[in-house]
């Protein structure tokens, strides 16, 4: 039952074959036994579970509130929730307890969706390996998957695992474990460069990042106001449609979402792909890209014509200016978000108080991890009134090119652009923190950060296990608000590659229900 | 609205900024505002002045109106000194205002208030604000500087603090001074932000901020440049809710004081002073908050002037001379007023078909102030006020006067007229007041020529 898909699962609250209460302590007993994962900072065992007393009331009455009602789902701990504890993994905000809810929450408890917990990221949001928020780094589950065990080389006996484990990537790394080992239906990710898209392709789920104005930020602590999106995390592309339907739309506390309705839509059973033309950036061979994925790109692309499709190679020249850009609007933006921590109003308040000016810099000093600190000090730079041509206007000027190079290529008859997520599958801990968080970063974004710049929406699909037994995914990237168009396309995709489900024994021993078996002939 | 009003030219887009600085009011460690393209640019505001304290003599000046700009309200800090600690009110922090920039064009703490006042009047009259300053609605900080005719600019210092009407112009006077004296000893003048202190009269440094501050401007990204149609640019299908239209706004603007004034003028032929004091509003330095500043006081004249004979020209007397000492006197607003405009028109034409004196109608009024519910016809009897109809009887009176003045008498017929108020004053007296002066000046003047 656990591993089924939300869709699925819904059909069995609504038949009654499993009811909403056990559902709740099915998934809240894997989360205890899976503790190990570190994907979850707070776990509401109470509310969910009064959460799912109210939605079996509702079923019994013939009164769901709709697909979701009665669903686990898990959010990311950025986003505020009323009551509950928002830390965004930061010293600043520990303890802090929300006072309201995000939108995006308000919407899902709104349809009767069962909050289990706050999922663990990186501090902020900054990062690619959720590996720097204060309560420690997520562990990929397929680490621990039997998959991923077979292949691994065994160096020394018991310590084998422990050292490894492999990071999730990030910074959405808590809820995209949390959605990969069947502790929830469905997460809530942030993705402002890639954080949605690329713990999706480790973990090997489905990762959504919307278009750019159709999801409502109220209330997802800000780390780039002109790039976050919330971003969606599921195991399959029909599930990441229903969670977009039931989030899209105007939101007047948000200026930056769109006015138009937003129309929900189902995906077609048989899509079809053969009147649609996919194009293959060849700027995405980015350098380091490894020849696994690269060979897994190629046979996608083999796919697609040999289904009918056009496939044509296409440019997008300024691609290679993206991380740079980034960086500059990136920390600007957040030196501008993060002057809010103070310490006076909430969260963390240093005992230092000589002065208000003191206290402050203690506060912050003491609050925030180097990554966040780096990050501002940085953004402070670009902005100042001698720097701001430079370099914060310079960065616009690059960014309206970038986007301007996906203007033409859609513009020009290309529906779809297909591209690998990630460079390398993941890569363990170990080997992960050798490199500080701005070199990873640097690295890690340049497949999926341009969809950002240009605010374009872009969907990873588990495709395939790398040599090692690990998931490696492949990115679409759509037109403005053209989800379904991208949607149909990553769900046919997802049919063709047949990605195989992690066997997980923490899993498979706390799930008895009914569940349909995937083919475990698989893509590679 | 207040763009319009103040003649500036509305950009039809407009940018919003994020304005860095840690505060402790500042509760986002930024202020939204407008820095690079605020809505409102290049405006004029026109107040008159009155020349050597004559009401009778009031010129006409303006000050250019530099920008208007919409940005957020920092919250509140309240220094304890004595026990060294700051207190935050965050309750107004992120409130919407608008910021109005003059143009260096006013000369003196006179200029500076009678400005100030016009705008309290135009943003009541628009309903853009009440403009209170006692209640922070309004809050006012000036800029000065000195130079000498024909040179550049001096340095200019920035006087905060200021809460009142009165207060700005001496807290502009005082600065005046102050850089007049500091340059004339050969010191010189620093930009720098000085308090007003009202209990001494004086400005003072403020806490000095190190060097300047580097507010690193970043535009504002969760909100899009604010965009205005005219009726032009306006595109069709547009949900009427969702745009605002410049012509159409500028189309349902009420008329400004300075309008409202000529009409009163033109209408009514009253002096333009009366039209100002009719329009000033009452708030004034008793800064008695509780008033609205719909004070009404030309609506009340106006109704009075329906229901009278008397020419406005001579309401206009009552208004302003007894009715508003009677409110001021009281702290009442026109509303509040326990005489209604009906009763003092009522009143009105009792002194206009020459039933009672003018003298008596004042006693009348003072009567009805006292809100008894009693009509100026009953106080008249009551208190037999009535004008001594009987002309026999009147002429008997002005003759038993006559008859007991006989020096006076002489002076007057040996040419000396003025003398003659007086005797008018003694039959006033022993009529009680009830005669009408004219009548018995006409009286006087026949038997004494007889």
């Amino acid at each position: 039952m656990l591993r089924s898909s939300l869709r699925q699962v819904s059909a069995a609250l609504k038949e009654g074959r499993v009811t909403p209460t056990e559902l709740c302590q099915r998934c809240l007993a894997l989360i205890k036994s899976t503790k190990f994962l570190n994907a979850y900072i707070t776990v509401t065992e109470e509310t969910a579970l009064k959460q799912a007393e109210e939605s079996e009331k509702r079923r019994k009455r013939g009164q769901p509130l709709g697909i979701l009602d009665g669903i686990p789902i898990a959010v990311k701990d950025n986003f505020n929730t009323a009551g509950i504890e928002t830390t965004c993994a930061s010293n600043m905000l520990k303890g802090y307890i929300s006072p309201y809810n995000a939108t995006v929450v308000q919407k899902l408890l709104d349809q009767g969706a069962v909050l289990l917990g706050k999922t663990n990221l990186d501090e902020f949001a900054m990062g690619s390996g959720s590996t720097d928020g204060v309560f420690g780094p997520v562990r990929n589950p397929w680490s621990y998957s039997k998959q991923y065990k077979e292949k691994s080389v065994p160096k020394s006996h018991s310590e084998d695992e422990e050292y490894n484990w492999v990071i999730t990537g990030g910074s959405s790394g808590g809820s995209a474990a949390a959605v990969s080992s069947f502790t929830c239906f469905a997460a809530l990710g942030s993705d402002t460069g890639g954080s949605t898209r690329n713990p999706a392709a480790h973990c090997g789920v489905v990762g959504l990042k919307p278009t750019y104005g159709l999801i409502s930020r109220h209330g997802l602590i800000p780390l780039v106001n002109s790039m976050d999106v919330p971003g969606i995390l599921t195991r399959c592309v029909d599930d990441a449609a229903v969670l977009l339907g039931s989030l899209a739309g105007h939101d007047p506390k948000d200026s930056t979402t769109i006015q138009d309705d937003f129309k929900p839509f189902e995906l077609p059973d048989l899509p079809d792909v053969s009147k649609l033309s996919i194009g293959i950036p060849k700027e995405y061979h980015a350098p380091g890209l490894s020849s696994e994925i690269l060979s897994l790109w190629s046979k996608a692309a083999d796919l697609f014509k040999n289904a009918g499709a056009k496939v044509v190679e296409v440019s997008l020249p300024h691609t290679r200016y993206s991380i740079v850009c980034y960086h500059v609007l990136c920390t600007a933006e957040v030196a501008s978000n993060m002057a809010r921590f103070d310490g006076l109003e909430y969260g963390h308040r240093s005992d230092v108080k000589d002065s208000t000016e003191s206290m402050y810099a203690a506060t912050r000093r003491e609050g925030f991890n180097d990554v966040v600190r780096g990050r501002i000090l940085s953004g402070n730079y670009f902005l100042l009134k001698q720097n701001y041509e430079k370099y914060f206007v310079k960065a616009q000027k690059v960014r309206r090119l970038i986007a301007n190079d996906f203007g033409k290529v859609f513009g020009s008859g290309v529906d779809i652009l297909l591209t690998p997520t990630t460079l390398s599958d993941a890569v363990p801990y170990t080997e992960f923190i050798q490199e500080d968080n701005r070199t990873r970063s640097a690295q890690d974004d340049i497949l999926t950060q341009a969809a950002n710049m240009a605010g374009l929406p872009a969907i990873n699909v588990p495709t395939a296990l790398s040599e090692r037994g690990l998931p490696v995914g492949l990115q679409f990237i759509g037109r403005s608000f053209q989800e379904k168009q991208l949607l149909t396309v990553a769900k046919w995709f997802e049919k063709q590659v047949q990605f195989p489900v992690i066997q997980l024994e923490e899993a498979e021993r706390h799930d008895n229900g009914v569940f349909q078996h995937q083919k475990s002939a698989s893509f590679s | 609205m207040t763009g319009l009003a103040l003649n500036c030219h509305i950009n039809k887009k407009s940018l919003f900024d994020r304005k860095h600085y840690f505060y402790a009011d500042l509760p986002a460690g930024y202020q939204i505002t407008q820095q690079r393209v605020p809505i409102a640019v290049n405006g004029s505001l026109s107040y008159s002045l009155c020349i050597d304290n004559k009401m009778s003599q009031m010129v006409t000046k303006t000050v250019r109106i530099k920008q208007i700009q919409l940005e957020q309200d920092s919250g509140k800090s309240l220094h304890d000194d004595a026990r060294s600690q700051t207190l935050v009110d965050l309750n107004r922090a992120g409130v919407g205002l608008m910021e109005l920039v003059m143009e260096p064009d006013m000369c003196c703490g006179e200029e500076a208030a009678a400005a100030v006042r016009e705008l309290q009047l135009i943003l009541q009259t628009l309903g853009s604000s009440q403009a209170v300053m006692a209640e922070g609605q309004l809050r006012v900080d000036a800029n000065v500087s000195v130079h000498h005719p024909g040179e550049p600019y001096g340095v200019r210092t920035e006087v905060k603090n200021i809460n009142s009407i009165r207060f700005l112009a001496k807290a502009v006077d005082y600065e005046i001074q102050r850089q007049i004296e500091e340059l004339g000893n050969g010191g010189t003048i620093s930009n720098e932000t000085r308090a007003f202190d009202s209990k001494l009269g004086c400005t003072v440094p403020m806490r000095d901020k190190e060097g300047k501050q580097d507010y690193r401007f970043m535009p504002e990204p969760n909100l899009p440049p604010l965009i205005l149609y005219d009726a032009k640019s306006l595109p069709a299908n547009m949900n009427h809710q969702q745009v605002i239209n410049i012509d159409w706004i500028r189309e349902r603007l009420p008329d400004l004081p300075s309008v409202k004034r000529e009409k009163l003028v033109e209408q009514y032929g009253i002096l333009p002073e009366h039209s100002f004091t009719l329009l000033v509003w009452q708030q004034d330095q008793n800064c008695n908050s509780r008033h609205s500043n719909e004070d009404g006081l030309p609506e009340f004249f106006e109704n009075v002037v329906k229901q009278t004979q008397m020419k406005p020209k001579k309401v206009i007397g009552w208004i302003l001379n007894d009715l508003l000492s009677y409110l001021k006197q009281h702290s009442l607003t026109v509303k509040e007023s326990p005489v209604s405009s009906f009763l003092l028109a009522d009143l009105l034409n009792l002194l206009e078909k020459k039933e009672i004196s003018s003298t008596a109608a004042k006693q009348v009024l003072a009567e009805l102030w006292k809100g008894k519910g009693k009509t100026p016809l009953e106080t008249v009897k009551e208190q037999k006020l009535e004008l001594l109809q009987d002309q026999k009887e009147l002429e008997q009176i002005c003759q038993a006067v006559i008859d007991g003045q006989e020096n006076e008498v002489m002076a007057i017929k040996a040419g000396n007229q003025k003398v003659l108020n007086k005797l008018i004053g003694l039959v006033q007296k022993k009529t009680q007041g009830r005669s009408n002066p004219v009548l018995v000046k006409q009286l006087l003047e026949k038997k004494l020529s007889e």
